[in-house]
């Protein structure tokens, strides 16, 4: 039975109740374990575009559309922070009220009646949209004048990259997914404004130019990594853009919060399209113990960019600055790619079956000669288990002695 | 760790010890930051450094180095006399604690200002919070581990964890952070010199006789093997003749690293396998290119006990083959046939000779880990150790005397040194040091020096500093900061070509062989 209560345990039973909500452990995919859907009594039922979804106690209507794989849209609403930007996207209709109401902080209620994308939703969406496209150099393809402006905004906001491209993220941005979505133009008007840009750091570009103030950034920064580095005041969003301060260490979270183009990483920046990228492999970070979930994206065979996998334990989409930009040694050209026997002082390339053949035969005549106990094998705390349970396999089953250790103490 | 990671995000006191978490364990310390900014947790930081965690901690505390079992004594010290401990826990889960009581009976407030330079006063306050809190997280890393005391630290706190009724409860919780991706799983596999995997010991004739059938040989040794710090000795003595080194780098990351140096060139016969051509490969007769962990398939073990997939992403370069390949076909020429067809029918083997590994196989961790122990394939898994019971049934406390550490600053060395990292790089740099922005964000080797210190030896800020021991001489940039405090400095140990362990001290800890590479003395004096 115990195993039991650690289970819901590692699910933050407590955070369920809704004024201690916790939105970091409220997450669909948590509700989707088939033991907590046993044990969890839903509060109630909600009507959202004339089907009925349960929900628990504390959920907002847009925790019920994503568990129920709706979608509302919305282009500040983080998983894991508690405050939002108030893009007013994810607006929706409740029992055809003359207010729409935002989903993402609306908590679901047994009485509602509510539609996604009704005449009025989608009419305030499409504002919400076009006013943040005319915000800064959104200069995807969605085009809103036919005349010379629209030639000058591009040029505008290709000389301020000093390139040729479309914006960085063409093909990789929520505000255009929308944009084409509801078929909003914005106005493409040229701008003389000087937008705050950070080239100088290695790891990302900061480019405010296309930055909607959505605040995903601020509250990855404060409130899920806790780095405290961005400075930005929520209330008085047209004052300022949301500016890092010289606490940051280049984590990067703000950047996979990003929804546009203003986080960018240097790798990526005007060199990889999404559709270059041939596949995105779930795997476990090799620096520290703490073994996050990294989604590697390969081109080719090389690893062009790294995320965190939203969604699981134990890093729910959060790296650092090792994890998510330390991957050049993969493939890197000083890895060492035949085997090198050494020669009067120096190495030479060899065949694998030249190197095996002499690493056996000196192994088994040292054996012979002065017993397994005079052998010692180091494994690895960097290799997998199951080449670590092979190398003490080794020692003990072929050299016969148990001298094996590796680098824990060191 | 005996907890999950999540299970910071529920303590009410974290006490961080021995461990730069924010930097080392990076997203670990988020869940940390968490519980402060959401739940009003308290974070009580004890290390000589300043480190970041320390702008949110509650309370602070800089203990001389090597200075710990006295402070852990006098915490429990007050939490007994205050009758602050939690009884019944103790009653009914614990024994040994008379023995206990009367050892940290003299680790009075005052006495243990003495020792650690902590004064009395916040260790009777530390007390009270750490002691009066429903859920208290221990989290600590090589800090506590890296003396010549270290088993005794490791002890001290969980007397400390067990005294309060911090084990086996959500929230609290001995949690040591494995500083390599699979620390845990290798020692788990048996990568060590006294235990077979799942820890059992080797000196067990039923466990050997297992082995033994299992794997279809005779004679296997039922000796105690040696401990890597032990190994290197010895190769010096000539005892030691060949060595088969995977996936390390000591001549970086050892202590004493000209003893260490000597101690390979004696080996008659060297073999490295690794990514890079390390300090260490340089010094082998044979170096074997392998894969590295994004050309792979196969299972890491997280801090937290998590059994964890990896998965392979891109096909490793040249002519490198995984670590199981190269490591069958040596077996296979040596006679002893190991032939597997790919790692997951490793990992069945695993299985079936790990109890604790028992109830896991790759289909079940597709999507997400397991804890072990899970010893059957319907077992949940166990993120709680502890729950119910201790392993040995009643946890036992152990009564702990404190040791200075092996060396101390005299006349000649005047400073204590101790070491780490920091967030860019990675242990010896063989990895990180590829990536062009973390090159560029911590560049070079440094040593943190107090203001005062810097001062009265005339070294101002950026200036390089020649940092000397008895065993070595390195030379660094001198950053003029008040981390540490007057009397000790510090060095990341990342940079090969300013080798911090070129001075440390590798007098070892009696029972783990750890060396002491937290605590050693030495002296500054501008470079020439």
């Amino acid at each position: 039975m115990f195993y039991y209560i650690n289970s819901v345990d590692l699910y933050g039973y407590s955070s369920f109740h809704p004024k201690n909500r916790d939105y970091r452990y409220f997450r669909p995919e948590g509700l989707l374990d088939n033991y907590l859907r046993g044990i969890m009594k839903p509060k109630g039922n909600i009507t959202i575009n004339g089907r009925s979804y349960p929900f628990f106690a504390g959920q907002t209507i847009l925790d019920v559309a994503q568990a129920n794989s709706l979608d509302i849209p919305t282009l500040c609403y983080l998983a894991g922070a508690v405050s939002n930007g108030g893009c007013g996207v994810c607006v929706v209709e409740v029992n055809g009220g003359e207010e729409l109401v935002r989903a993402c902080e609306t908590l679901a209620e047994t009485w509602m009646i509510v539609r996604t994308e009704s005449p009025k939703v989608v009419k305030a969406r499409k504002e919400a949209v076009r006013k943040m496209l005319n915000t800064g150099n959104h200069n995807c393809a969605v085009c809103g004048t036919r005349d010379a402006s629209w030639t000058d905004f591009q040029l505008g906001a290709q000389k301020s990259d000093d390139t040729t491209d479309l914006c960085p993220v063409w093909g990789d941005c929520r505000l255009q997914d929308l944009a084409f979505k509801y078929q909003v133009q914005g106005e493409n008007t040229p701008s003389d404004t000087e937008y705050p840009k950070d080239l100088a750091n290695p790891f990302f570009v900061r480019d405010y130019s296309r930055c909607i103030k959505c605040g995903r950034c601020e509250a990855a920064c404060n409130e899920v990594q806790v780095n405290l580095a961005i400075d930005w005041d929520r209330n008085d969003k047209d004052a300022s853009y949301p500016l890092a301060n010289d606490l940051c260490v280049y984590c990067g979270e703000c950047v996979q919060a990003c929804p546009v183009g203003a986080l960018v990483e240097k790798d990526v920046h005007y060199s990889l399209r999404p559709w270059e990228v041939d596949r995105k492999v779930r795997t476990t970070c090799s620096y520290c113990g703490v073994g996050c979930q990294l989604e590697l994206h390969v081109r080719g065979n090389k690893i062009v960019k790294v995320n965190g996998v939203e969604g699981v334990a134990p890093n729910y989409g959060s790296l650092c600055v090792k994890g998510r930009f330390g991957y050049h040694f993969v493939g890197h050209p000083d890895r060492i790619q035949t085997p090198l026997i050494k020669e009067n002082g120096k190495f030479r390339e060899a065949s694998w079956d030249e190197a095996l053949d002499l690493v056996a035969k000196k192994f088994s005549q040292i054996k012979e000669t002065h017993g397994g106990d005079t052998m010692g094998v180091l494994t690895s705390a960097r290799i997998s288990n199951e080449e670590n349970y092979l190398a003490q396999k080794f020692a003990r089953a072929v050299l016969k002695t148990n001298n094996v250790d590796h680098c824990a103490r060191l | 760790m005996t907890n999950p990671i999540g299970d910071l995000e529920k303590a009410d006191v974290i006490l961080i010890t021995g461990s730069n978490t924010s930097e080392n364990h990076p997203v670990l310390s988020t869940y940390a930051k968490r519980a402060v900014k959401r739940n009003n947790a308290k974070i009580i930081v004890v290390d000589p450094r300043q480190i970041p965690m320390t702008k949110l901690a509650a309370k602070w505390l800089r203990q001389n180095l090597g200075t710990d079992v006295a402070w852990i004594n006098g915490l429990m010290h007050v939490i007994i006399k205050e009758n602050l401990y939690a009884k019944e826990y103790v009653e009914a889960r614990t024994e040994g604690f008379e023995d206990l009581k009367a050892a940290v009976e003299k680790f009075t407030p005052e006495y243990v200002e003495e020792i650690t330079g902590i004064p009395a006063n916040d260790i009777v306050e530390t007390a009270r919070i750490f002691a009066n809190a429903k859920a208290a997280s221990i989290c600590y890393a090589m800090g506590i581990t890296q003396h010549i005391c270290g088993t005794d630290n490791v002890k001290s706190l969980a007397n400390l964890s067990m005294l309060c009724g911090n084990l086996g409860i959500p929230g609290g919780g001995v949690n040591p952070l494995r500083g390599q991706n699979n620390v845990q799983g290798a020692c788990d596999m048996g990568g060590l010199p006294n235990v077979f995997p799942a820890y059992q010991p080797v000196t067990n004739p039923e466990a050997l006789a297992r082995m033994e059938m299992e794997w279809g040989v005779n004679g296997m040794s039922g000796n105690l093997g040696l401990p890597v710090t032990v190994m290197l000795p010895m190769a010096h003595e000539g005892k030691i003749k060949a060595m088969y080194i995977i996936g390390e780098n000591p001549l970086v990351s050892d202590a004493d690293l000209n003893h260490a140096e000597q101690c390979l060139e004696h080996l008659e016969f060297l073999v490295v396998q690794d990514i890079f051509l390390t300090e260490t490969a340089a010094k082998a007769d044979v170096v074997l290119p392998s894969a590295c962990f994004a050309e792979k398939e196969g299972t890491f073990s997280n801090t937290e006990r998590k059994v964890q997939r990896v998965r392979k992403a891109v096909e490793a370069p040249g002519e490198c083959k995984q670590d199981w390949e190269i490591i069958s076909e040596i077996a296979t020429r040596m006679g002893y046939e190991m032939k597997y067809e790919n790692p997951e029918q490793i990992f069945e083997e695993i299985a079936r000779v790990t109890p604790s590994y028992g109830g896991i196989s790759y289909k079940r961790i597709e999507q997400d880990g397991l804890h072990w122990p899970c010893p059957a394939t319907n077992h949940p898994g166990t993120p709680i150790l502890h729950a119910a019971q201790f392993t040995r049934g009643k946890g036992l406390f152990h009564a702990i005397d404190f040791i200075p550490p092996a060396e101390q600053p005299d006349d000649e060395y005047p400073l204590y040194l101790t070491t780490g990292r920091v967030i860019y790089h990675y242990h010896t740099g063989t990895m990180t040091m590829k990536s062009d922005g973390l090159n560029v964000a911590a560049p070079e080797c440094f040593v943190e020096i107090a203001p005062e210190d810097a001062q009265a030896l005339g070294i101002s800020d950026g200036e390089k500093v020649r940092i000397t021991s008895r065993r070595g001489e390195i030379t660094a940039k001198a950053r003029v900061i008040d981390m540490t405090g007057p009397g000790t400095v510090f060095l990341p140990f990342h940079y090969a070509e300013a080798a911090a362990n070129k001075l440390t001290n590798s007098a070892l800890d009696p029972v783990a062989k750890i060396p002491e590479f937290k605590v050693c003395a030495v002296r500054l004096a501008k470079a020439a």
